[in-house]
């Protein structure tokens, strides 16, 4: 925390619902130096920022976006506990922004009327003021103001309208600490368990009645015509097959030239290294082990920019819950919920945030059931070993002259984690989480242009987050994973030979086979022989149930220690061409690559996602579960592969 | 009549919103209640879910849910 928020004492709740542009004005108010954490206990995110107001600092804290503060979600419970100021660890507010997006008054004013019953003073920042007035309608916001009793303000972040006058509004709102005393208890006792409801639309029905002319032309409905062929019965679908395939082949187009040139650097440093530094366990400790290590994962930086990028593109534009109402018959006829399906689409990116995006799931079962299937969806973590695998074999060629076998693989490597996921959500549905298909009401926010900078924020934070585990836990792996195959040093004069000298090959690929590592990898041979693999593979395996991605790391440093001294295979993919099995036939035939993409596909390989799926579901038993059915489906997997490829004459 | 039965692009409206259960409540709090004015917009692939317009948004819901919100024309 840095000084300036600690000496801050003024602290204030973002409010809206989903879609009414919040984020986008969280980003405008705080700038670049928030901070994203979790709520103890619970997957709810916490967002939280200095915004300058005017000489003062307060902290901004995004409260997660809410229809309503009834607390029958974990989301409503953590919002309505931090306005009430019983959340540990967060001051109680000292006023409240909500979020009203001005297309969409009457349902976004219902949060306000709840907000407003705190005792805490609110400011209304009216967002899509622009896009409200392009459609010709008009407002008076004194005359609304008046009507809601609360100070309101026209905002745009884009153009930083209304900015300064917010800060302004809330000043003065914070020195007069005046709230404003709805009530609407009193119906409630007239018209049953939902006069409430009743009573608080009503409020709002006249209060936007009076002061809010809409015009109805019928131009201003894009969003519908849109629609006509986004969502269309036969074409909606066609589509989203269209847009993934497509962004799929644009990140493997994009990615691979930034990826080339951070290959080419970590290759350098490492030589580099080599060149300065005497021979020695340090020098080969940071050139082999975490120079090669981490270098290995970074590589694939760009496409998980490129991921991301795209999934917020998705999301932003509106285009993403289309999907999932296309989708939700789907979902539904193996027992899921439609709303499951951003979870899962999440879960393309890492299975982590998509296991905590279920929450929004309400009921415990449906949730349970996405969760266990939520690590079949392919992560960025399973691209490196995907990309390395058809680089390797398949690079270059195409079907239908036109689409390259790379990206068909891929398809086809996403398509069957899918169809798993699907048989076993059908399974679980019906056994140990048998309960009927959820209910499913979600709101169709208008198609928006993206707001880029809210894209490149999101990209960049996971981004982060991922260099942050490539520096930490893969750095420390890479460390472990090093010292297992550089231990026990031989004694042998004759095997210790350091490299170069006219021993070297045979010695270093005798040191790696006698290490602990290699022993280990032996001891598992004859489990995975069948499936096409050597003792190399796993020993790459065995290091990759930590983190899927550490399996391209392992690789490169096993590869690069045993490296024949005669050839030119400088880099990986030369490495995994080149290698010869005892008798000199190839390790690596393209049926070999594509069982590993199948076992990749498969199996539970991430103690992150382990640890999460504890939290989540608060018990030892689902993730022990996930493991071990993960595990056995990927290895029977690989094995109808290998053995079936071979069968059909492949390999 | 309920409003899985009203016409595509028909409006109509809301008389009841039946049932005591937490998504008829999440229903209502999204502004689908007695009175207001509702279109069926239209149906996704298979006929499941609906979108509807309410209160100049778009909400996608089943024919289940959509099934306890009695309407008239």
């Amino acid at each position: 925390m840095s000084r300036s928020e600690k000496h801050s004492r003024i602290t204030i709740a973002l409010a809206g619902n989903p879609n009414a542009g919040k984020t986008t004005l969280f980003n405008s108010l705080t700038g670049l130096k928030q901070k994203v954490a979790n709520y103890p206990g619970v997957t709810v995110e916490r967002k939280e920022g200095p915004w300058q107001l005017n000489g003062t600092v307060a902290s901004l804290i995004d409260l997660p976006g809410l229809y309503s503060l009834d607390a029958t979600s974990i989301d409503e419970q953590i919002a309505s506990e931090i306005i009430r100021g019983n959340q540990p660890g967060v001051p109680k507010p000292d006023a409240i922004v909500a979020v009203v997006d001005a297309t969409n008054l009457e349902r976004n004013l219902y949060l306000v009327t709840q907000l407003c019953e705190f005792g805490v003073p609110v400011v209304i920042a009216l967002t899509m003021i622009d896009v409200f007035e392009r459609q010709k309608h008009q407002i008076d916001v004194a005359k609304l103001s008046k009507l809601l009793q609360t100070p309101i303000v026209a905002v745009n972040s884009k153009t930083g309208r209304g900015i300064d006058e917010l800060a302004t509004k809330l000043k003065s709102v914070l020195d007069t600490r005046q709230a404003v005393p709805y009530v609407f208890d009193q119906s409630a006792d007239e018209a049953g368990p939902n006069g409430k409801i009743f009573a608080r639309y009503k409020f709002i029905s006249n209060a936007v009645q009076e002061s809010v002319v809409h015009s109805d032309l019928e131009q201003h409905r894009v969003s519908e015509k849109i629609d006509k062929v986004l969502t269309h019965k036969f074409f909606g679908l066609l589509i989203l097959i269209a847009v993934l395939l497509l962004v799929f082949q644009t990140i493997f187009s994009w990615a691979s030239l930034p990826m080339d040139l951070l290959d080419q650097g970590f290759g350098a440093a490492a030589t580099t290294v080599r060149d300065y530094m005497p021979p020695g366990i340090l020098t080969d400790l940071i050139a082999d082990g975490i120079l090669a290590g981490v270098g290995g994962v970074v590589v694939f930086l760009p496409q998980i920019l490129l991921l991301f990028f795209f999934i917020s593109l998705l999301e932003d534009s509106g285009y993403m819950s289309r999907a999932a109402f296309l989708l939700d018959k789907l979902m539904s006829s193996v027992g899921l919920h439609g709303k499951a399906f951003l979870p899962l689409i999440s879960s393309f990116a890492c299975a982590i945030p998509g296991i905590m995006a279920t929450r929004t799931i309400e009921s415990r079962r449906d949730r349970f059931a996405t969760i266990m299937i939520a690590p079949f969806m392919s992560c960025s973590a399973r691209l490196p070993v995907y990309t390395l695998m058809i680089a390797t074999f398949f690079a270059g060629e195409t079907v239908m002259g036109f689409l390259s076998v790379g990206a068909v693989l891929m398809l086809a490597m996403y398509a069957l984690g899918i169809a798993v996921a699907v048989v076993v959500a059908f399974i679980l549905k019906r056994t140990l989480l048998k309960s009927p298909p959820p209910p499913f009401l979600m709101e169709l926010p208008p198609y928006r242009m993206p707001n880029l900078r809210t894209v490149f924020q999101n990209m960049f934070t996971r981004a982060w987050l991922f260099l942050k585990r490539a520096g930490t836990v893969i750095l420390a792996i890479s460390i472990i994973l090093w010292a297992l195959m550089y231990f026990p040093r031989s004694t042998d004069p004759l095997i210790a030979a350091p490299l170069g000298e006219q021993h070297a090959v045979l010695p270093e690929s005798e040191q790696l086979k006698n290490s602990f590592a290699g022993k280990l990898g032996h001891f598992i041979e004859p489990v995975i022989r069948p499936l096409g693999f050597d003792w190399k593979i796993g020993v790459a395996l065995i290091a990759s149930f930590a983190a899927r991605e550490v399996l391209v790391s392992t690789l490169s440093i096993i590869y690069n220690v045993g490296r024949d001294e005669n050839e030119e295979s400088e880099t990986l993919i030369g490495a995994v061409r080149d290698a010869k099995t005892d008798d000199g036939r190839p390790v690596w035939t393209p049926l070999t690559a594509l069982s590993l993409m199948v076992f990749f596909v498969l199996a539970m390989q991430c103690m992150s996602t382990l640890a999460v799926v504890r939290r989540e579901t608060n018990s030892w038993s689902w993730p022990l579960f996930m493991f071990g059915y993960m595990t056995v489906l990927a290895y029977l997997g690989a094995l109808v592969t290998y053995q079936g490829g071979r069968a059909l004459g492949f390999g | 009549m309920t409003l899985t039965e009203l016409p595509l692009g028909r409006c109509g409206r809301v008389v009841s919103v039946n049932g005591a259960s937490r998504i008829t409540r999440r229903l209502m709090e999204m502004g689908v209640i007695p009175g207001v004015d509702v279109e069926v917009v239209k149906m996704a692939p298979f006929g499941d879910p609906i979108e509807i317009r309410v209160r100049g948004y778009s909400l996608a819901m089943r024919r289940s849910e959509a099934d306890a919100i009695e309407v008239s024309c």
